[in-house]
């Protein structure tokens, strides 16, 4: 098992996700796995950077490897998918254009330092098993639909975690903490990502999708494991209703909230009251 | 009467579009057989101007100026359905990209508020080294003229101290703008 991994929180993490920041810590501790900073760590350039040549991108993103392996580790955790997706395609562009790459970002570089997700860390590393053996208040009696978005899973030989269709690493552990998880089909279904300030219609459509298949089988609220994903099920949730004419009101947490939650961390360690949407109803034992 | 979409194919076939498409996406657009499935699995059919099936078939037919200039290439959230359910194993995803990438550098951006957020973003990146969202929002606001974007968010995340209302500089910004410089440079080549 992994005992120590360099920590990439990714810009999102600074702000509007501040509660997967600090949910990610707190778990993490919990577990036993100590995360190591990545000193002066860069913004990977996100989604942004594909408008150009993915070399730009690479070598924003690559910079953090780099930092990483300086200190001695071959394994970055980031919470944020999109993060992921950048640093996974640092070490792409440097296998398929090596010299080009190397040029771009001007410091040693060995592609050899591995990129992971919080939630393949959990699942992979640690095990549902563990996890429910450690939970002591499990949610009883709750509905929990985990919602995995698009780039977790896809594309598969790029991901190389969970299956892309169906999905069922959060599910796994979203029972370990003790709720039960109903077949929920808009799993992978985009919700719109990036486009909710440029594009607010096609995010208001997509996001009102997930959220009344969530409300149709039953769901008290939703796990997520992707900042945008949050953002825009949750924080946008208003937006929706309005947009939609609609009435939902489910709460959206990330997956480190849930089984944080659920061992017994304290809800304000775990920023709970930073969401958008109430979660009192979550906590009342039915 | 006016109809936008009839295309003189054989008049407009541009063969080293294809060849470039190709080049710099990685994949052979030649492969498609029009099944439909990625058109079918993407969530934002609705709002392109060509499905993405049929950006494939546009791009075999050479149809540069169509396809660079539509509104599907800006659209496309980047979300791997299409690649991951591709019966040939195309990375169309990929192809989509190249396609952005190329429109950018020819300057015929269809949906040009959607790279001036990209552009400010990045412009962020390379001042302070990381992105604050406010900062963000305010920027594309201000020139996007659209001042009131997501305004309604704001007194709720605020008081959750969830904005950051200063940036964060981080102490290698010279190693970013160098970055920058470089990707720069090697553009130019
Ligand atoms: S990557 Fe783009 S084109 Fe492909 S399914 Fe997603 S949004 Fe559609
Ligand atoms: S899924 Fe593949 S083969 Fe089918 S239409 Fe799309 S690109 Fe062509």
């Amino acid at each position: 098992m992994l005992k120590r991994v360099a920590y990439y929180p990714g810009c999102s993490c600074e702000g509007m996700a501040i509660e997967y920041d600090q949910s990610v810590r707190a778990l993490c501790y919990v577990l036993g796995i100590e995360l190591v900073g990545i000193p002066d760590w860069n913004c990977c350039g996100s989604t942004p950077s594909h408008s150009y040549d993915p070399l730009l991108g690479a070598a924003l993103a690559g910079r953090n490897l780099a930092i990483a392996r300086s200190q001695g580790l071959d394994v970055v955790m980031t919470p944020c998918p999109s993060c992921l997706k950048a640093l996974k395609t640092a070490n792409q562009v440097f296998r398929e254009r090596p010299s080009e790459f190397l040029d771009v970002l001007g410091m040693p570089f060995s592609g050899d330092v591995r990129a992971i997700s919080v939630l393949q860390l959990l699942y992979e590393e640690i095990g549902p098993n563990l996890i429910q053996k450690a939970v002591k208040f499990p949610f009883k009696n709750k509905k929990i639909v985990p919602y995995y978005g698009c780039l977790l899973t896809r594309p598969p030989a790029f991901a190389q975690f969970d299956d892309p269709e169906n999905p069922v690493s959060m599910d796994r552990l979203i029972e370990a903490a003790g709720a039960a998880v109903p077949d929920f089909p808009h799993k992978t279904e985009c919700c719109g990502a990036a486009l909710g300030i440029t594009q607010r219609d096609v995010v208001m459509r997509l996001t009102g999708r997930i959220l009344d298949m969530a409300r149709a089988v039953g769901a008290d609220a939703l796990a997520v494991a992707c900042p945008l994903c949050q953002q825009n099920l949750d924080l946008r949730q208003d937006q929706v209703n309005r947009a939609l004419k609609e009435n939902f009101n489910l709460p959206v947490l990330y997956i480190t909230q849930i089984i944080g939650c659920a061992l017994g961390i304290d809800r304000k360690t775990l920023g709970i009251e930073k969401l958008a949407v109430k979660t009192d109803a979550l906590f009342q034992s039915a | 009467m006016q109809r936008p979409h009839v295309l003189q194919i054989q008049k407009t076939c541009d063969q080293e579009f294809i060849k470039r498409v190709e080049r710099e996406s990685g994949q052979q657009v030649s492969k498609c057989y029009q099944c439909g499935n990625c058109g079918a699995s993407c969530g934002y059919t609705f709002d392109f101007d060509f499905p993405v099936n049929q950006i494939m078939r546009l791009v075999q037919l050479g149809q540069k100026e169509t396809v660079l200039g539509s509104r599907s290439i800006w659209l496309c959230a980047n979300c791997q359905a299409c690649t991951t359910r591709c019966p040939c194993n195309i990375e169309v995803a990929r192809v989509m990209e190249a396609l952005r990438i190329m429109s950018v550098a020819e300057g015929v951006v269809s949906k040009k508020n959607i790279l001036l957020f990209y552009d400010e973003f990045l412009e962020l990146v390379r001042r302070y080294g990381r992105v604050f969202e406010t900062g963000l929002v305010a920027r594309y606001n201000i020139k996007a003229l659209k001042p009131f974007t997501d305004a309604d968010l704001g007194p709720q995340v605020l008081m959750k101290g969830k904005l950051a209302l200063k940036p964060h500089k981080i102490k290698g910004l010279k190693a970013i703008e160098e970055i920058f410089k470089r990707f720069e440079s090697h553009r130019g080549k």
